[in-house]
């Protein structure tokens, strides 16, 4: 390989460095600068245009005094919560069955992934026709005879982030599914043949055997999926608009509708920290299971 | 759809060898087999459904949408809606329909993804064959930023382009998709060359081929397949875009996803449902098509997305 200890020199790899330019850029200054400028602008009064006026942690008191970021807040852990532990779930059983020696089992796959390569507008636009209290499920299963059925989600504060959550699911499920039956395919063969030579339920195989030995599956999954569930705007954009009043907003609709509607910088670029600060707080100790042991030193 | 337990042995070849893990084949018709393919059944036309429910609506007539149930057939079908949604449906003031979208979004797509591919696979390449002092740290760096809400990022980035002189035009959402796409893309191409054999890469340097010689000859025609795959991925990803369209744009360069919903929940006049969802397949085809044409190429795809490292 190229590389070896040697003294620095610059001009060596010449074209390699120069092809890297790119990289180093977005790296320096997208990943590592825009960063600290927003979180270095958080701290300050800005409104329309960004000023370097400082006020503590202001921002960041009145985003938790707000009502709507507390809110925003709450349906973020509802739906990330149920969104992850029923995608783990549904995800894993369906791996389950597709890795039952089914025929077509490419058509299953093909049927079961296809939401994930939409749009969570095409997704959250769908649901929306859907769960239309007039003309979707509700009123169907009324037509059928049962007249007091009610389930109309989308105008109904309490449970409107369920709706999303339907509609997130929906999408979502199929990419975890493909994961999981990744991990499956990875379980050696001959532990399926002594499980069953020792007469342990299949169901036990899987709770007991194969889904511990599948962890690193399943921590990557949960990484992936988390952060996604942080960045949730499209969908709840476009199912909802954040409604029925504020009921289903989300913080990352919070930090756009400060920004780029209600010119206020300031509580726009604190909201937007705190995100980062909840991402980091999943992702840094999981990179540092993952890689902390490799890249010290 | 009942056929999945009577056929015999037409596909069952390659799934034998691929290795699926379980218990033994059964008898075909056994117990076990009728609540496996059931629920299989069940669970793909749930799925199914919104796909149904998209294409049914948007055949049918306003009249008959508001008289029946979403899930039935159309009784009378009709095209209008897809001709209206495609040329004359309204946002704000423009009313020449979906259209303007479909080509914004074309004009951003080809370009992101030509330009993202071609200056991840170069950046994946030096990665993998010519590291430099550093080169590991800024790439370390680029993986983890990938995690960074791109609300951190948004606001800044508006000023950079705005003193590049791009804030608004299409050419700024192409540089935005090309940032954006450089960190999976560029570990999807390190990884692919990594696994290439160092011999190639050895011989070609004893003939004295350099850098850009290398990538050109040896490594670019060997790596096709991991190219399609980008671009699959490529394709879907920034066709399907929302946030970077309306933040980057002006409603005269919206892409496709930002004008279909500002069609669909625009709240001024009434709500043509079947319009609606004629703009909504219509904004979906294309990531469908590329798809449905890809199959295991897309689940590599998201695979190497998914798998970090």
């Amino acid at each position: 390989m190229a590389t070896s200890d040697r003294p620095f020199q610059p001009f060596r790899n010449l074209n390699a460095k120069i092809a890297s330019i790119p990289m180093i850029l977005t790296a320096l200054v997208i990943f590592i600068g825009c960063t600290i400028w927003t979180i270095y602008y958080s701290f300050t009064k800005s409104k329309l245009l960004p000023k370097s006026n400082f006020v503590g942690f202001d921002q960041y008191e009145r985003l938790w005094s707000t009502r709507r970021w507390l809110v925003s807040i709450e349906n973020l852990v509802i739906y990330g919560s149920l969104s992850l532990i029923f995608s783990l779930i549904i995800g894993f059983l369906l791996a389950a069955l597709l890795d039952q020696k089914i025929r077509f089992e490419d058509t299953f796959r093909t049927i079961l992934l296809y939401p994930f390569a939409l749009s969570f507008i095409v997704t959250g636009l769908v649901w929306q026709w859907i769960l239309n209290p007039d003309f979707g499920v509700q009123s169907v299963v009324q037509g059928l005879g049962w007249e007091s059925f009610s389930f109309n989600p989308l105008y109904d504060a309490d449970i409107v982030i369920y709706g999303v959550l339907i509609a997130g699911l929906w999408q979502g499920t199929g990419l975890v599914m493909c994961l999981m039956l990744a991990g499956l395919r990875g379980i050696d063969e001959d532990i399926w043949k002594a499980a069953r030579v020792d007469g342990i339920p299949m169901w036990k195989t899987y709770l007991y055997i194969v889904i511990p030995m599948m962890r690193p599956v399943f921590i990557t999954t949960i990484v992936i999926i988390t952060s996604g569930i942080v960045r949730v705007y499209d969908l709840v954009v476009a199912q909802t608009g954040g409604g029925p009043g504020i009921a289903s907003e989300v913080p990352a609709k919070y930090v756009y509708d400060y920004m780029f509607q209600s010119q206020n910088l300031g509580q726009g670029f604190a909201a937007s920290s705190m995100m980062l600060v909840t991402v980091a707080v999943i992702v840094i100790p999981w990179a540092y299971l993952e890689f902390g042991g490799k890249r010290r030193g | 759809m009942a056929d999945t337990d009577v056929l015999p042995n037409n596909t069952s070849t390659g799934l034998e060898t691929s290795g699926p893990r379980g218990p033994r084949p059964r008898p075909m018709l056994s117990r076990r087999n009728i609540i496996l393919y059931g629920t299989l059944i069940v669970i793909a036309v749930y799925y199914l459904l919104p796909l149904y429910v998209m294409i049914v609506t948007s055949l049918k007539g306003m009249p008959e949408i508001r008289l029946g149930n979403i899930f039935a057939p159309p009784v009378e079908v009709t095209f209008q809606p897809w001709v209206k949604a495609w040329a004359e449906a309204c946002t704000g003031l423009n009313c020449d329909g979906l259209s303007r979208g479909f080509w914004n979004s074309v004009r951003i797509t080809v370009p992101s993804v030509i330009i993202s591919i071609a200056i991840a696979s170069v950046n994946g390449y030096a990665l993998a064959n010519w590291r430099f002092k550093g080169s590991e740290i800024f790439f370390t760096i680029l993986i983890f930023g990938s995690f960074i809400p791109y609300q951190v990022m948004i606001y800044p980035i508006v000023i950079v382009l705005r003193e590049l002189g791009v804030y608004g035009s299409l050419t700024g959402l192409v540089i935005v998709h090309t940032i954006f796409g450089m960190p999976i893309l560029t570990l999807l191409f390190r990884n692919y060359f990594v696994s290439v054999p160092e011999e190639l890469f050895k011989a070609a340097r004893v003939d004295g081929a350099g850098f850009w010689g290398i990538y050109l000859r040896i490594m670019l025609p060997m790596s096709l397949p991991i190219f399609v795959v980008a671009i699959i991925l490529q394709i879907t990803g920034i066709w399907n875009d929302f946030l970077f369209g309306v933040v980057y744009t002006k409603p005269d360069t919206y892409p496709m996803t930002v004008q279909l919903n500002n069609i669909v929940n625009s709240v001024q006049g009434v709500k043509e449902y079947n319009v609606n969802m004629a703009a909504t397949i219509i904004t979906g085809l294309v990531p469908l098509i590329v798809y449905f044409l890809s199959g295991k190429l897309f689940v590599r795809g998201i695979a190497a997305g998914a798998v970090k490292g």
